[in-house]
């Protein structure tokens, strides 16, 4: 799948993309030494709760699987042009959407009563699963299609309504399982009912990570497929790069907003249905616990491209599994995760003015070579209107 | 929330309206702040989406200040400089070619959010100095109604910015140097001003009365500091600056509407209108939304809208 004519600009990527993360971390190290932490020792135990172990490998693994899937809801619009950060939204949207598909499959009511919680109907739990996954995908995806359409038709910005959608997505949720579909039994935590054991998405066999990990994989390598590989994803690519030659070509503009769009936020709504069918069991408030925001994060360093995101998923994952750890050990405060992935985020996006900077990335003057065709599977620079 | 609940249980229904109004200017003080602040990083040609976390900086530094040193003042004039700080990040990155400012502005409220969480720690259980109020109420009042009508010398504050920005615009020198750098940088750089310069100050100092926005949400109302304190209220001033079509006076009434909304739910809650308590809650954020849908077009490009908004770094 490389191109070996054109190794050099992958590899700046590469460089320039890591160098950014290793900068962030040295940033995030001196503000540790600030406050008064150990830097040293703020890594080690960094590393060690989030890679140093298999049993703690597999938390940062559990939490890079949602991340995977988050990606796609900013990377996929982005390579349109589009900047949306409706992933929490979506997520949360989704997850709802699974839990509600859940209930009503397993039990023929959002608020089952007694007897037919003694008494489920007995559909296959494969059967349920499915239905569920489908349910959080057309939740989430209809989600990010209405701000795909709000941008096509009415020109409305899509980066602030994607976040005010957030926000309302939000207020659905805490609405809806504080009241209407709210469990009794739930007292400090209002939660819908949960979804029963058997309905519930397994491990994978051998581990405590669950099946969503696949998910998240299979679709960012669907995704890379689809963007670099078919037609659909060059006509995208175009219509990022100039839209109005796209228009002037013919494409069909609009409807590629509103495909991926849906498709973007049908990834984050399978994140929200993983969340729910494989981690928390029902719907509460836990299911807004910065996916969204770690998701975007992963967009951007991993400049969009899918098969990097599996990595930097990891990576961003083992920074949210250390959270609990820098908390008991060192004293630092939850929200250290956040400054830390904030450092990480300046850093990366400094490093986009640094291409072409450093002359041994520079593209040897070709002479008996063809230009490159449009469809290398290079790492450009997303343009971003 | 306290202070509308004392207004409706002592008016019944007739509270409701009184407490919207009273939220006007309550809850629009850091609006008001904030689009200002968005406004003039808006007419010199870049967007900062970050004040979001700017505003939490500001919230939680000024009632920080307020706590230790006793004087809430202080308070205010910290976070502004706090809010200083995150401007001149933003500023500085920003402008740096590829760098996308959208981009920016969701780094910095990822990192801005962190910086006010993982200080503001300390601060969520203990009570600070607020700021003082000035009653508008006669002494012959209702308590209830008296406690509607106290008014942030903050607003006040707010209220001479909003028209002495606008004759900023209009009739000065500085004023022409960031109007012509927002709308054409190349005519800008011809006439000799730095383009960089212009930008960088204007970020800042909107960022300073962000921050400042965020003070009046911990030093007046509601007058505590939480991790919930500002929800999203930096990002609706984005889209308020595009309901107001960079009109600092339009920001104004503006801010004075989106206050408005934002008492709803509270206040209804009130009356025992509990039922939808969460989505009355979402008021501001569909309000946002609609106006949006209303107000922006895809056939014309809005108009006052600054000329390089949205372009890429030359």
């Amino acid at each position: 799948m490389v191109n070996l004519q054109n190794w050099r600009r992958p590899l700046e990527s590469l460089v320039l993309s890591g160098g950014a993360i290793l900068v962030g971390l040295l940033l995030f190290g001196i503000f540790c030494a600030l406050v008064g932490a150990n830097p040293f020792a703020v890594y080690a135990s960094i590393w060690k709760a989030a890679f140093g172990q298999w049993s703690t490998f597999q938390n940062t693994l559990i939490r890079a699987a949602p991340l995977m899937l988050s990606f796609l809801c900013t990377a996929l619009p982005a390579r349109l042009g589009l900047v949306i950060i409706g992933n929490e939204g979506a997520l949360v949207i989704g997850g709802l959407g699974a839990v509600l598909m859940g209930l009503m499959l397993s039990y023929g009511n959002l608020v089952p009563s007694p007897e037919q919680l003694a008494e489920p109907l007995g559909m296959s739990p494969l059967v349920i699963q499915i239905a569920m996954a489908l349910a959080g995908m057309a939740a989430g995806g209809l989600w990010i299609m209405a701000v795909g359409a709000l941008r096509h038709y009415r020109a409305v910005n899509e980066t602030i309504s994607s976040l005010l959608l957030n926000y309302i997505a939000i207020a659905l949720l805490n609405h809806l399982v504080g009241g209407p579909i709210r469990d009794p039994a739930s007292l400090n935590k209002p939660s819908s009912f949960s979804l029963a054991e058997a309905v519930m998405l397994g491990n994978i066999p051998g581990t405590r990570v669950h099946w969503g990990l696949l998910y998240g994989i299979i679709a960012c390598i669907i995704s890379y497929i689809l963007i670099q590989r078919t037609t659909f994803g060059f006509s995208a690519r175009v219509a990022g790069g100039n839209i109005r030659a796209a228009r002037i070509a013919g494409l069909p503009v609009g409807k590629l907003t509103l495909i991926i769009c849906f498709l973007a936020g049908s990834c984050a709504g399978l994140a929200g249905m993983v969340e729910v069918a494989a981690v928390q069991g029902s719907a509460n408030e836990s299911l807004n616990v910065g996916y969204g925001y770690g998701g975007i994060l992963v967009a951007f360093a991993a400049r969009h491209n899918p098969l990097a995101a599996i990595l930097i998923s990891l990576l961003v994952g083992g920074i949210l599994a250390s959270g609990g750890i820098l908390q008991r050990t060192h004293n630092l405060p939850d929200a250290t995760v956040l400054i830390f992935q904030g450092l990480i985020f300046l850093c990366v996006l400094y490093s986009d003015s640094l291409y072409g900077r450093f002359g041994i990335f520079k593209e040897k003057p070709m002479t008996a070579q063809p230009p490159a065709p449009p469809t290398t599977p290079g790492q450009e620079p997303v343009v971003i209107s | 929330m306290s202070a509308e609940t004392a207004t409706t249980e002592a008016l019944g229904w007739l509270g409701v309206p009184l407490a919207v109004i009273a939220g006007t200017m309550r809850g629009g003080t850091p609006f008001l702040f904030v689009s200002l602040g968005e406004c003039l990083t808006e007419k010199s040609g870049k967007i900062n989406l970050g004040l979001e976390g700017t505003l939490l900086t500001g919230a939680m530094s000024a009632y920080g200040i307020s706590l230790i040193t006793g004087s809430p003042w202080l308070g205010v004039l910290v976070a502004g400089l706090a809010g200083c700080f995150l401007g001149a990040i933003h500023g500085w990155l920003s402008q740096q070619l590829r760098v996308n400012d959208v981009a920016v502005g969701i780094a910095m409220i990822i990192f801005g959010s962190g910086i006010a969480f993982f200080f503001g720690k300390p601060f969520i259980q203990p009570s600070a100095p607020l700021l003082p109020t000035i009653n508008l109420g006669g002494a012959n009042l209702p308590p209830a109604l008296q406690a509607a009508l106290q008014i942030s010398p903050l607003f006040l504050l707010g209220l001479a910015i909003a028209p002495l920005m606008q004759w900023f615009f209009r009739s000065t020198r500085w004023g022409l140097f960031i109007r012509a750098v927002g709308d054409s940088p190349e005519a800008a750089r011809a006439m000799g001003v730095s383009i960089f310069k212009v930008r960088m100050l204007s970020i800042i100092a909107g960022s300073f009365l962000a921050g400042i926005g965020g003070a009046s949400l911990s030093l007046y109302y509601p007058g505590l500091w939480t991790e919930r304190i500002s929800s999203g209220q930096g990002l609706m001033a984005v889209a308020l600056v595009i309901f107001a079509r960079w009109n600092p006076i339009a920001c104004l009434w503006a801010s004075l509407l989106f206050g408005g909304a934002q008492a709803l739910g509270p206040a209804l809650q009130s009356v025992g209108v509990q039922e939808g308590y969460y989505l009355f809650n979402a008021a501001p954020y569909v309000l946002t939304l609609v106006i949006m849908i209303f107000t922006c077009s895809p056939q014309r490009s809005l108009v006052g809208a600054p000329g390089a908004l949205g372009k890429e770094n030359a």
